[in-house]
């Protein structure tokens, strides 16, 4: 009886199988392939696939146009999953963590007519290749407008007197010490000192980009040195709730956090890639070219900001980002404007190991900065080689997309440092 | 009546099966399997309303839908065959090594050290021959270190084995820092130090190594006086220390080779596929391998087929779900989770029966004798251990002593 439920069930299953993959034959509609490092439980992939999924809606694309891939790590899998997606026929293949980059160059040079994108990379600008493509967005004007709105909640406190001027002393959760973070925090910093001219601010790295214990351990010790209002750069939950936890001020990034901390959220900065997803995928289905470096800025709607948590934030944060915005927008403003801050040269001690501090710097008697040389061709030398101030301003994402500002700038103290 | 309250039986008890035909095991596995199959159908149906032969098609076309993706999914399946032909001469011989993890990692480890420092200073054939030396020592002495301390000191080799494989991340982990002092974790690859290409890619290599080693390990296992050493010490070390054998000597000399191994495994994944290493090189392979290679029953040949399974399931559930649009991770794993647990369920029923407390006083008798009538037959002694004789409910005392002696002759 049983041999003989056996041989039904192995011929209705094949049989099946006959009958699907003579369904499945390819077709020649205009496919996309995302390419991402974790899966929607990630914040920073989350944004990624969120926005490729609204930007192919707002195009008009299909739900089967659009191939999502998930999990994929930062090794050969990467390009074996591009070469995957090329084979399926997409046109556009996007990847979105920084260590996709290398394998994603190697198969833009094997699929020359598939477009290859990739975000937080640094080296489409010296490979020169004519399908593969960087992107970024200037997250630091987000994080100017999200520091202006702690340098009021800093005001308030001091208004109240709750704390005194001298007092005003901000804590930061980084996952590395490296560009990206570093240019965000100084971005976020002068935002804040733009409003309330006394806040000083120290930073503390966790060596992870997601990890929920470190997070929520440095969001701790620094509220216990006495910080009156957190941010953070890096994925989890960990800072944000430890703050809704003590009742301290949150600056959040990613995306709101306000159903978790409704009496500690302020703000959040976060990048909105669907312009840049509808740049790509409409230039892969028109034959268009693709920007070499693209960043996306506060004025196209890549960089933006939540709603204000009025619970939260100081009376007339809303009012005043929407005045800032404006003057970033029209170039009033300038985020790294060298006249708001100024640096301390350090050079090496001679020591083993100690390579100073901004040796890549020049400052004048005032200690503002005149010159800078950045690490741009990020040819795996660590050498700066372009003059990055001009103006008056240090001009990130100019030369490339991904950040490159890594000052330390004076008002911030790092407490240790995370390579 | 007091009397017959004192010794009720309990509602169901265990009982090995005996004198069962040979095919019939197999009639249960094939249904097993395919009734997985139905299970994860019917459940993408139910989860995502995806029809289920459509599931079956996406599985397909995922794992063997192209050349290329047939060739990766041979080559996966090479790598974790070969995670799992490292871990059996040890869990053959009841040494439960489950640091192949971390034996890879380190073998990764040793093999990336010699390509970043010596990477266009030597020829790269040289450069290939020394990292491989360099692998199967780091694979090695990972796994050398738990046998010595378990010969000379009988401390725990599974908790042993698993916190090797934590110390292994974290100086990758460590190294990566030193490496690329750039700050993101992620060291890239090296052009240095790549194993040949056969017929153009890195496939080919991976899978003629792992058959080659499935062949040999299944000679070792099977006609050489090692694997027989491997044999009686798993089955029974004081019948072992009995005829002679030095378990202290092939406890070492068994986990040398499985570091050996998972040396190889460690330079193919390093000079052969990613030409870098992270934390995650060995991606939990070094423990599906245990299921890989349990399923098998230790068997070299059986574990292609036990591989082929996890690797097919894997493959074919990232295609249904990316097909779908289902954009994280959680139901493929529960499906494959629960498929598994069929799998592993389906050959604890082969190898025993429930019989259930019966209404009538009579038949109270009858179970017992079956049950030691079952006595003496060897088929799998880890599940055995489990389910310890329940014979003699009335006198547990006398029950427990017998079971004691019973597990020391083994």
């Amino acid at each position: 009886m049983k041999k003989i439920l056996t041989i039904i069930l192995v011929i209705a299953i094949l049989a099946s199988f006959a009958a699907v993959f003579a369904a499945c034959s390819g077709s020649d509609e205009f496919k996309v392939g995302i390419i991402c490092l974790h899966d929607e439980s990630s914040t920073y992939d989350n944004n990624f696939i969120q926005a490729a999924k609204d930007a192919a809606k707002e195009l008009g694309l299909k739900d089967s146009q659009v191939i999502i891939k998930t999990g994929i790590d930062e090794d050969t899998a990467c390009y074996e999953t591009a070469k995957e997606l090329a084979e399926m026929g997409c046109k556009m293949i996007f990847a979105d963590s920084f260590g996709h980059e290398k394998y994603m160059i190697q198969a833009a040079k094997e699929y020359t007519d598939v477009q290859f994108c990739h975000a937080t990379g640094t080296k489409a600008h010296t490979e020169k290749l004519a399908n593969y493509h960087n992107a970024f967005a200037s997250i630091y004007e987000g994080r100017y407008l999200a520091g202006v709105a702690a340098g009021m909640k800093l005001n308030e406190m001091i208004a109240a007197g709750t704390i005194t001027a001298e007092q005003a002393k901000m804590g930061y959760v980084g996952a590395y010490t490296y560009a990206e973070v570093i240019s965000g925090y100084t971005s976020f910093y002068l935002g804040a000192k733009s409003i309330c001219p006394s806040v000083t601010m120290e930073v503390q790295f966790t060596g992870s980009w997601f990890d929920i214990a470190l997070e929520k351990a440095a969001a701790e010790n620094l509220m216990s040195r006495n910080c009156v209002l957190i941010s953070q750069h890096a994925d989890s939950m960990g800072a944000p709730s430890a703050c809704e936890l003590a009742g301290v001020p949150n600056v959040s990034y990613n995306g709101s956090t306000i159903k978790a901390c409704p009496n500690t959220f302020i703000v959040a900065s976060r990048i909105n890639w669907v312009p840049y997803f509808k740049l790509i995928m409409k230039a892969a289905q028109d034959g268009t070219a693709i920007p070499t470096d693209y960043t996306g800025t506060i004025a196209d709607g890549s960089v933006v900001l939540t709603d204000v948590n009025t619970t939260a934030a100081a009376a007339g944060t809303a009012d005043k980002i929407a005045e800032v915005k404006a003057k970033l927008m029209d170039g009033t403003i300038n985020v790294f404007d060298t006249n708001t801050f100024t640096v301390t040269i350090v050079p090496p001690s001679g020591a083993e190991g100690d390579f100073g501090t901004n040796t890549s710097a020049t400052v004048d008697a005032n200690k503002k900065l005149t010159s800078y040389i950045a690490d741009v061709d990020d040819l795996g030398d660590y050498i700066g080689e372009t003059e990055v101030v001009a103006d008056g301003a240090f001009k990130e994402s100019k030369f490339r997309s991904a950040p490159y500002f890594d000052i330390k700038i004076d008002g911030i103290t790092l407490l240790n440092s995370k390579m | 009546m007091t009397e017959q309250k004192k010794i009720r039986e309990p509602l169901f008890r265990l009982v090995k099966r005996t004198n069962q035909s040979a095919w019939l095991p197999w009639v249960v596995r094939i249904v097993t399997v395919l009734s997985s199959f139905v299970l994860i159908g019917i459940l993408t149906w139910i989860a995502y309303g995806v029809n289920p032969l459509n599931v079956y098609g996406y599985m397909l076309t995922g794992a063997f839908g192209t050349k290329f993706k047939i060739m990766r999914l041979l080559r996966d399946l090479a790598i974790l065959l070969l995670f799992a032909l490292a871990v059996t001469p040890a869990f053959k011989m009841k040494f439960w090594n489950i640091g192949a993890e971390g034996q890879v990692l380190m073998g990764a480890f040793c093999c990336m050290v010699c390509i970043f420092y010596l990477g266009g200073k030597i020829p790269n054939g040289l450069l290939l021959l020394v990292s491989l030396i360099a692998a199967l020592l780091g694979g090695a002495i990972w796994a050398v270190i738990p046998a010595l301390f378990k010969a000379k000191w009988n401390t725990n080799e599974t908790l042993f084995t698993l916190m090797m494989n934590y110390v292994a991340i974290q100086i990758i982990l460590y190294a990566i820092k030193i490496w690329a002092p750039s700050g993101t974790g992620i060291l890239t690859p090296s052009d240095f130090g790549h194993l040949p290409k056969i017929g153009g890619d890195n496939f080919w290599f991976s899978i003629i190594v792992a058959l080659v080693m499935t062949a040999l390990m299944f000679t070792y296992l099977r006609y050489t006086k090692h694997g027989y050493e491997i044999t009686v010490v798993g089955e029974s070390e004081n019948t072992a220390r009995y005829i002679g054998i030095n378990v202290k000597k092939v406890i070492i000399r068994t986990l040398i080779v499985s570091g050996i191994i998972c040396g190889i495994t460690g330079f193919l994944l390093v000079a052969g596929i990613n030409h870098t290493v992270s934390s995650t090189t060995a991606g939990g392979r070094g423990f599906t391998a245990i299921l890989v290679s349990w399923l098998a029953k230790f068997n070299p040949i059986g574990m292609i087929f036990t591989s082929l399974l996890v690797v097919f399931l894997s493959k074919g559930m990232d295609e249904v779900m990316t097909m779908n649009g289902v954009t994280n991770s959680f139901f493929s794993q529960v499906v494959t989770g629960v498929a598994f647990l069929m799998i592993i369920g389906c050959e604890f029923f082969i190898n025993y029966k429930i019989i259930f407390r019966s209404r009538s006083e009579k038949s109270a008798v009858a179970p017992v004798q079956e049950a030691g009538a079952a006595e003496g037959s060897d088929e799998t002694p880890a599940l055995a251990d489990t389910t310890p004789p329940e014979e003699a409910p009335q006198t547990p005392a006398e029950d427990v002593a017998a079971s004691d002696d019973a597990a020391k002759e083994e």
